[in-house]
């Protein structure tokens, strides 16, 4: 075990992965000796070679293709997006071709081995173009795969689940959480569960679901909560396509209330998917209605983040709202 | 100040340059009616392969004859010709190691020709029947092929050209010594796309080769309504890339330029573009008219170039084939490609449960749950899917699943 933050975790299974399968390789803008932006792939041009890991020209939508194409051939491409707002140059790419590469050709090719990793979300007084939460778009195309980790332990085994996984993934990294999430992480090579979620907290009177860095929103929510005397169940849903249906259902039927919650924009927000499956495979045993506690639907502003946010407070109201109803 | 060549020279007056100083020719070896040009030299290309070359060529002429034909009839609902654009695709192929990779736009069967792909082939993925390796899922001409090295093909124009830079860069990994075709139109060119891949591949030095079929027009805009530069071959300039220009519709030409880019792309990891000249004798697909947008004059101007009439002359002239074996090949072409048809066409349609596999590695609960409802409705209303509602029984549904 070593005491590491979100991003050296994520530096972490890069190394692991590199090292144990020469067909692994990294590269974006700034990825090289720089090692990123934020230095998620520090040391790894030393350490593999510029061949293995390196700069790329400034074209999100040249990163994906080439990495389709690398995938294709039968490599292991990590592509990085810089900030997951300027990923839609590539979504072509994402949508038309890695989505659809082994359905269209039935199986005679794949890129399977691709894994997409993009920083996402607010917190970090971005604006509209350094905070963005865009997994709902991606979440709405069959055969794309969508990760999400909300800390250190986590990000290291889905990433290096993700890198190995069958299936192109899209690894959101919650960028706020980057330095400010630290915790235990074990040295060695580890996979964590692709679409799988995980009941982080037991509770018995409402579920409160969310993933990435919303997951510590819901949690201090749950807190407040507890102390008023309503004990609180937390899910982090962890993959977001194809989604753990399943645990949430079992977790519903036995609390009867659900708060779903993202940065991301109501309307059209992967929460109004989870609340339409929920209240139909739930419907005679919800106590009230399912609440979302998102984003406004707005672009992402700055001088109000705080107000945009969906903080603690918010979800609090949801929860009195929703025990109240 | 640098670039990557040198540092840059200071001037003192502002000078522009718009590049009309820079005149790229047209690399010929076959005159339009069939003799060769007396300072060509000696082709490469051995009977062998000439003989490869043009049974391929006539091969795509009789299918898109044949097919565009049983579209008219209503027998097929999509098709796209090759017709004379056959020297460019097939020329270029024939240069490469038959384990190149081959990433193609939509207009070069002929490449699968080359390599072999069987009547049998071609026809399932036309009618989209259960022996269609991807299960029917494509509108016509899809085509793909893992073992003759040709990417399946996908309608989103230009996607496939950063996708060759990628998968050539694997190639140079891997270190076998090949490397990866990719072929786009010139109106394709104009993708956001194109200008990536050719970037990425000038800067990682990829071996990849970029052919653009420069036939004139992208379905009915004209070149001059597609772009103001000197063609695409120019554009290599920016990416300071090996470009030639050839006479698309000349065999000898393609073949050597595309053997000599090999070589450049192979040995020395250095990308290359040709923009091959030539010109769409047909329409753009079964659905397009282009009496619309072009004259018949410049249509029968570019007949004359056939680029299958001036390889059969050529070959002629050699001693490798005669008119006898034309006849004889054509009819004998012609009677596979419509007795094949005539099985594709009465083949079951996919099973069902193709429907949902493949989407992912492991189909997902969910997407299950979708199918088994839907089997379910089907099973209530089985007059409204007379494609799939008498194979339920039959197929093992979920046979697709993983």
């Amino acid at each position: 075990m070593s005491r590491m933050n979100l991003l050296q975790a994520v530096n972490n299974a890069l190394d692991t992965a590199m090292a144990a399968d020469e067909r692994v390789l990294c590269f974006g803008e700034d990825v090289g000796i720089f090692g990123g932006v934020f230095r998620a792939t520090s040391h790894l041009q030393e350490k593999y070679g510029r061949a293995r890991c390196f700069n790329t020209p400034l074209v999100e939508q040249g990163i994906i293709g080439f990495a389709n194409g690398l995938a294709a051939q039968g490599s292991v491409p990590v592509a990085e997006i810089q900030f997951a707002d300027y990923i839609y140059p590539a979504f072509d790419q994402l949508v038309n071709e890695t989505a659809k590469f082994r359905y269209r050709s039935g199986n005679l090719f794949d890129v399977g081995g691709l894994t997409v990793r993009a920083p996402y979300g607010g917190g970090i007084a971005g604006g509209h173009y350094h905070s963005q939460s865009p997994e709902a778009y991606f979440a709405h195309t069959p055969g794309l795969t969508v990760v999400v980790p909300r800390n250190p332990h986590q990000a290291k085994g889905l990433l290096l689940a993700s890198i190995r996984s069958p299936d192109p993934v899209i690894f959101f990294e919650p960028k706020r959480l980057y330095r400010a999430s630290v915790g235990e992480v074990p040295d060695e090579d580890y996979e964590l569960p692709l679409r799988q979620a995980e009941v982080i907290k037991e509770g018995n009177d409402i579920t409160l679901l969310a993933w990435g860095a919303q997951m510590e929103v819901i949690e201090q929510a749950a807190e407040m909560a507890e102390k008023e005397g309503v004990s609180c169940e937390l899910i982090d849903l962890r993959t977001i396509v194809p989604w753990d249906i399943e645990i949430v259902v079992q977790s519903v039927l036995k609390t009867g209330r659900l708060i779903v919650s993202h940065e991301a924009p109501l309307t059209g927000g992967f929460a109004s998917e989870i609340a339409a499956t929920i209240q139909s495979r739930c419907f005679l045993y919800l106590e009230s209605p399912i609440e979302r506690v998102t984003g406004l639907d707005t672009p992402f502003p700055l001088t109000l983040e705080k107000e945009y946010m969906p903080g603690p407070l918010k979800v609090l109201d949801a929860i009195h709202r929703t025990m109240g109803f | 100040m640098k670039t990557t060549r040198s540092t840059v020279k200071p001037v003192h007056k502002p000078i522009f340059a718009n590049g009309d100083d820079i005149q790229i020719p047209v690399f010929t070896q076959l005159k339009p009616d069939g003799t060769v040009y007396a300072d060509a030299g000696p082709s490469s290309l051995d009977q062998a392969t000439a003989r490869r070359i043009y049974r391929a060529m006539l091969y795509t002429r009789v299918l898109d004859e044949r097919m565009l034909a049983a579209q008219r009839q209503g027998r097929l609902s999509f098709y796209m010709q090759c017709t004379g654009e056959e020297a460019a695709v097939i020329g270029s192929t024939a240069a490469l190691d038959d384990a190149d990779m081959i990433m193609a736009q939509y207009r070069e069967q002929g490449a699968l020709a080359y390599r072999g792909f069987t009547t049998d082939e071609f026809m399932d993925q036309l009618f989209g029947n259960e022996r269609d390796t991807a299960h029917g899922r494509q509108m016509p001409i899809h085509y793909g092929s893992r073992d003759l090295y040709y990417l399946t093909i996908s309608s989103p124009l230009a996607t496939q050209i950063p996708q060759a830079t990628g998968y050539a860069y694997g190639q140079k990994l891997a270190g076998k010594g090949n490397c990866t075709l990719t072929i786009f139109g010139e109106g394709a060119a104009s993708e956001g796309d194109f200008h990536a891949a050719l970037n990425m591949a000038s800067v990682h030095k990829v071996p990849v080769i970029f052919l653009c079929r420069n036939n004139g027009y992208a379905i009915s805009t004209p070149v001059a309504e597609q772009f103001a530069g000197d063609g695409i071959a120019a554009r290599a300039f920016g990416y300071r890339m090996q470009s030639i220009r050839v006479d698309g519709n000349d065999i000898l030409a393609m073949y050597e330029a595309t053997r000599e880019a090999r070589r450049l792309a192979v040995e020395h990891n250095e990308p290359v573009l040709i923009e091959a000249m030539t010109y769409r004798l047909a329409a753009h697909s079964s659905s397009d008219d282009p009496s619309g947008y072009r004259s018949k004059k410049e249509e029968e101007a570019w007949h004359k170039k056939d680029p299958l009439r001036r390889m059969q002359r050529w070959l002629i002239d050699r001693g490798w084939w005669n008119e006898d074996e034309e006849r004889e090949l054509t009819e004998s072409l012609r009677r596979e490609v419509l007795e094949t048809m005539k099985q594709a066409e009465k083949r079951r349609p996919p099973a069902l449960g193709t429907l949902v596999s493949d989407v992912y590695a492991e189909t997902p609960p969910l997407l299950r749950e979708q199918f088994e409802a839907l089997e379910a409705h089907i099973r209530r209303h089985p007059e409204t899917y007379p494609r799939s509602a008498p194979w339920l029984d039959d197929d093992s549904a979920t046979e697709g699943w993983a």
